[in-house]
Parts: structure tokens; C-alpha cells; sequence
């Protein structure tokens, strides 16, 4: 399964790496104080932060599984995208960023403070640098496992190399240099991959031919013949379709409480929006991330189910390697695509924008990381502002260097145990990845309800996350081997797949906190005045109107509605 | 601080070129396409590319200007 790469690829690779550097370079004289390296100087333009909006999101874990899973569920996979984002984002949009936006908090946790308490803030702050640690080491083991099986490239190499390159541009140019090499990255992705799903989608026969590939597929399976084709038709009943869940699973899970819980609160996402230039530009950010969101299925989902197709007529001489079950390793899906499409030259590209995907989703956890680090947890713990600006920023300018770097060498180093003990990092990433839906409730309940209070947010906060490990130890998918996928206390509910176990144990976590911060809001005393809450509660802010001389496009609301437009009319189509 | 679109229409117009160049230079070598269906995918994706570039760097030189 080796690919074979010619000088001409590795030429488009070396021009590549030498723009990212040189856009670090070029930016490092620009930071002369904290607030330049860790958030931008709040100066970026909307499009330029809504591209690396959705760059960010865009990593690599992102495009190796959304192909693999489109191999695996067919077009069900789109509702990661339709409806698994494009509310949440709207949502964000225009009824969370005027407060995130207006409360002038630097970070998510640094929001949690100015609404709650110091402790509610440190249990998010120290949650979430662990993870995003998790998450960059994990994508970062991915991507040199799988250079090393496909390209031959050995494994140290290309994990020193893409971290080393990483660091060089984030070092230099901080947070401006990490959106600004996304927005280059975003457009190296699309136009990497672009000519594989045109090809692909060709050679199958377009999509009347991908359908009558599948049709024989999905009966063997026991499914209707456009199971694999289609999104909500077959979602009536967990059976029918490869997913194994239900519409209101579908729904309530992923649509409501994951992804708002990952597009609301997360934020290595969010911190892009934090970066625009003015409120209505930070408003206009996730709206302008979405337009481009709603086909990225294009590029990378539907090869994949056009792979699923290939992978079953055996003229087509497209195979993926297999595990020891005999199952095929998804995760292949879109490198083994790239070598039965491309030749060199375009080939270099596709496998530029796998780096490039790579790299934005690393920045991005690099760039969240060192800004939650320095001030939430440096700032607030260990050495408090003085007073003196000019000299605090020089000061935290250092630390939030010095912080990048540690946060490559902590990535790096889970890479490497996670290549020495995969189950435990996988283990490690589902538990801290449980984190967002109770976040979710605690920032909502808090924006929307004054009575909410800070030891009620806290302890919803962590029982939430508790209820959430519980459900997780007490039920399995079906056919789970290792204590990792759950089970690991008592097994009282076994899943009929992963995906089920993962959409409930969101919505049961959501369910625990807002139940325990509502019940525990009218138990304890509001210790904030209605005063200094102004500005972060949206019955105590002075309502904004759009401003009316703006064109209906450059106003959040009619971005908004463009883009609900466009995601029904998907949906319609692709019903 | 920077027009972000210089950057990117720089390094698309050269990495266009030399796709598209190289494209044209291998036109006649079929047993490469085949793999593309038998399509210069080098040409065509180079000159997209290429394109793409010189309308970033126009966009920036024209905003520039102003």
C-alpha cells in the first residue's frame, strides 16, 4: 500500500513550510505585548477569523475520520456538518457572542470568572489545557503513523518535523500567525482535495452511479437500498441504518447537546471569534465559517462513500489495510484515495493539505492552550498582574512563548505515549472530551438566567462531568472488547453501537448539570449585583440592533438567515 | 498588519505555475494520467490555482491603492 512521492511533491511540501514559517516571521515584530501574541490585538478582519474558524476545526483527526466515516455510515455522516454545526454555530453567533465578545474575557475560562467565581473558573481552566494536550498529541501520533505505513516517512521524523514547524510559526507570530497560516491552510485544503472528489465522484459514475453501486451494498447489509445515500430517511428506526441511532438521537444528541457543547463553548474554536476587529465582526465570524462548512462534506465525506463503493468491486483495485479482525482501518480511507486518483504533482498537493490540516488543528490547540495557560492559570495563581501595563504585558509576552513551546514538548510527549499505550490516551480523550456538554449548560444557564449562581455553576459543572464518567463505566457498545469503550464499572446497557453511547452520554451529562445548576441557583445566595453582571446576562444588557445602513450581508442577522437557507435546502436534497 | 491575501496569492501563483508547467511537460505521458481517468489534472488544477493566486494578489494590490 506504499505511495511513491516524486521530487515535484516534495517541492509543492518545501514551498509550503517555507510560507507558513515565513508568515510567522514576517508577523514576529508585530509582538510587542501579551494581548498581540495571545489574542490578536483583537484587530483581525471578520473573513479572515471566520476562515480560521472553521480551519481550526478542520484538523487532521477531522478529515482522516469524516472520510473513514463516510465510508463507514454513508451520507448519515453529514449530519456531523448540516446538523451537527450549522445550528450551533448560528446559535453562537448571534445569541452567545455579544456577551462573550462584550464581557472583554480574554479566554472561555476567564468568562466563567467574570460571570461566576475564581474556582469555577480554575476546575475549566485545568480541564481544558489538559485536553487540548490530549487532543494535539493524539492527532499528532495519527498523522505520523499514518505517513509512516503509507509514505515510508519514519515516524520520529515526521512528528518532530510538522510539531517543530508548528511551533516555529506560533512561536513567531502567536495567534495572528496561527490564523493567518489557517486561512492559507484552508484554502490549501480545499483545493488539495478538490481534484480527488472530482475525480472520484467521475469514475464511479457520478452520483446515479454511486447509487446503483451502493444499492446491492446496503441489502447485504439488511438496509433499503439508498440507505447509504440518503441522511434522515432511514433514521426512523435505530435498525435500519448503519449509524445505529434514532432522528431524535440524531437530534437531541449531536444536532443539540454535542455540538453546541463543541461550537458554543469550546475554545480553541471560539478564541477565533474573540480575535475579530469589533463586536458585529466577532458576530459575523462563525456565520462566515459556516458558509464554507456546509461543503466541506463535499470534499471529504463523499469520497469516502464513494470509497465504500470502490472497496466492494474488486475491478476497481482499491483496497485499505486491514486490522487483526479482518476490518478494514477507516482512518486510510482518504491517503489510499489520494494514491488510486492522483499522480505526482497534484499528489503532493493532497498530501500538502493533509499536513496543512494537520497543522491548523495543532495551532489551534497550541494558540488556546497558551492563552488559557497564561492567563488563567500563570496569571491567576502564580503571578498576578502589578499594575505596571507596559512591563506586565512584556512579561506575559515571555510566558505565553515560554508556554507554547511546553505545550509542543506536552503534545509531542503524548504522541509518544499514545503510540506506547493507544488505549489509555484513547481512554484518556472520551473522558475529557465530556467535558463540553456540562460546560455548555453552566455558560448557557449563566447568559440567559441572572439567578444563577457561581457554586451552583461549579457544582454542576462537576457533577455533570461525574454523571458523565458514571454512564460512561456503567454501559458498552455492542461487541466492545476493552474496558476503554465503557463498561469499566458495571455493564447495566449495552449500546447497539459507539456512536449511540457517545450521543447519551452527552445528553445525560447536559441533562445532570442543568438540573443540579438550576435546583442549586435557588438554593444558594447570588453573590454578583445585578451591576456586575451587565454586559454577561442577557436580561441585564441593553439590547444592540443591527446597525440598519449596513448591506443585509455584512449584518449578523442576514448572514444568519443565508445561511439557514443553504443548510435546509442541503438537507432537502440530500433527505 | 499584513493583507493575508499577499501570502496566499503569492504562494498559490507559484505552486499553480510549476503544477501547471509541469502538466504541460507531461501531456503526452499517458500512463501517469491513467490513474486521473486520463485527464491532465496537473494542467487544469495548476491553472486554477495559478488564477486563483493572481486574483488574491490583484484583490490586495487593489485595496492598496486605495
Amino acid at each position: 500500500m506504499k505511495v511513491d512521492l516524486s521530487w515535484i511533491d516534495y517541492l509543492i511540501m518545501l514551498i509550503y513550510f517555507l510560507f507558513v514559517l515565513g508568515i510567522g516571521w514576517f508577523l514576529r515584530k508585530f509582538m510587542k505585548n501579551a494581548n498581540a501574541f495571545l489574542e490578536a490585538g483583537r484587530a483581525m478582519p471578520a473573513w479572515v477569523a471566520g476562515l480560521a474558524f472553521i480551519s481550526t476545526n478542520l484538523g487532521a483527526l477531522e478529515v482522516m475520520g469524516m472520510t473513514g466515516s463516510g465510508m463507514k455510515y454513508g451520507m448519515l455522516t453529514t449530519h456531523f456538518y448540516w446538523i451537527g454545526a450549522i445550528p450551533a454555530m448560528i446559535f453562537l453567533a448571534l445569541f452567545m457572542m455579544p456577551f462573550y465578545y462584550g464581557s472583554k474575557a480574554r479566554s472561555v475560562p476567564e468568562f466563567l470568572k467574570l460571570r461566576y467565581d475564581e474556582k469555577t473558573r480554575g476546575l475549566n481552566a485545568i480541564l481544558f489545557a489538559v485536553m487540548t494536550i490530549l487532543a494535539s498529541g493524539i492527532s499528532m501520533y495519527a498523522l505520523a503513523i499514518l505517513m509512516e505505513n503509507v509514505l515510508g516517512w519514519d515516524f520520529n521524523v515526521s512528528l518532530w518535523i510538522s510539531a517543530l514547524i508548528v511551533l516555529g510559526y506560533t512561536y513567531l507570530g502567536g495567534l495572528s500567525s496561527a490564523i493567518y497560516n489557517e486561512v492559507l491552510q484552508f484554502f490549501i485544503i480545499v483545493l488539495g482535495l478538490l481534484p480527488l472528489a472530482v475525480l472520484s465522484l467521475k469514475d464511479i459514475g457520478g452520483w446515479a452511479g454511486l447509487k446503483s453501486h451502493l444499492a446491492p451494498i446496503a441489502f447485504s447489509h439488511g438496509y433499503a437500498a439508498d440507505t447509504f445515500t440518503t441522511t434522515w430517511k432511514y433514521t426512523g428506526s435505530a435498525a435500519a441504518n448503519p449509524m445505529g441511532v434514532e432522528w431524535y438521537g440524531i437530534f437531541f444528541g449531536l444536532g443539540f447537546v454535542l455540538a453546541f457543547g463543541y461550537w458554543c463553548t469550546n475554545f480553541l474554536i471560539v478564541q477565533r471569534a474573540f480575535a475579530a476587529e469589533s463586536k458585529t465582526a466577532a458576530r459575523k465570524v462563525p456565520l462566515i465559517g459556516a458558509l464554507p462548512k456546509m461543503f466541506i462534506p463535499f470534499l471529504i465525506i463523499v469520497p469516502g462513500v464513494i470509497a465504500l463503493a470502490l472497496f466492494n468491486d474488486p475491478s476497481k483495485g482499491f483496497t485499505l489495510p486491514l486490522d487483526a479482525s479482518g476490518q478494514p482501518i477507516y482512518d486510510y480511507t482518504i491517503i489510499m484515495l489520494l494514491k488510486q486518483y492522483l499522480p505526482a504533482g497534484v499528489l503532493g498537493l493532497g498530501i500538502t493539505a493533509l499536513l496543512a490540516s494537520f497543522m491548523s488543528g495543532m495551532a489551534g490547540n497550541v494558540s488556546a492552550f497558551n492563552t488559557v495557560w497564561t492567563y488563567d492559570i500563570y496569571q491567576s495563581y502564580i503571578r498576578p498582574a502589578t499594575g505596571d501595563e507596559e512591563a506586565d504585558g512584556k512579561h506575559y509576552l515571555r510566558v505565553g512563548r515560554i508556554a507554547t513551546i511546553f505545550g509542543i514538548l506536552l503534545s509531542i510527549a503524548s504522541a509518544y505515549i499514545a503510540s506506547k499505550f493507544g488505549n489509555i490516551m484513547d481512554f484518556l480523550q472520551t473522558i475529557f472530551s465530556m467535558i463540553n456538554a456540562p460546560l455548555f449548560a453552566v455558560i448557557f444557564l449563566g447568559m440567559f438566567w441572572k439567578r444563577t449562581t457561581g457554586h451552583a455553576a461549579f457544582t454542576g459543572l462537576l457533577l455533570g462531568f461525574i454523571a458523565a464518567l458514571l454512564h460512561h463505566g456503567l454501559t458498552v457498545p455492542a461487541g466492545a472488547t476493552t474496558l476503554v469503550k465503557g463498561g469499566w464499572i458495571a455493564v447495566l446497557h449495552t449500546y447497539p453501537v459507539e456512536m449511540a453511547q457517545n450521543f447519551w452520554t452527552a445528553i445525560i451529562a447536559f441533562t445532570v448539570s442543568t438540573v443540579i445548576t438550576i435546583g442549586l441557583s435557588f438554593a444558594t445566595r447570588k453573590l454578583k449585583s445585578d451591576e456586575e453582571l451587565k454586559g454577561l446576562v442577557y436580561s441585564l444588557t441593553p439590547r444592540e440592533i443591527d446597525d440598519k445602513s449596513l448591506p443585509w450581508y455584512e449584518r449578523p442577522a442576514g448572514l444568519a438567515i443565508l445561511v439557514s437557507v443553504v443548510a435546509i435546502v442541503l438537507t432537502v436534497i440530500f433527505w | 498588519m499584513v493583507d493575508i491575501r499577499l501570502p496566499i496569492g503569492l504562494m498559490f501563483s507559484i505552486v499553480g505555475l510549476i503544477i501547471s508547467v509541469f502538466g504541460f511537460f507531461t501531456r503526452s505521458d499517458s500512463g501517469m494520467y491513467a490513474k486521473s481517468l486520463g485527464i491532465n489534472v496537473n494542467l487544469y488544477m495548476g491553472i486554477l490555482m495559478l488564477v486563483f493566486g493572481l486574483f488574491l494578489l490583484y484583490m490586495a494590490r487593489r485595496k492598496k491603492k486605495k
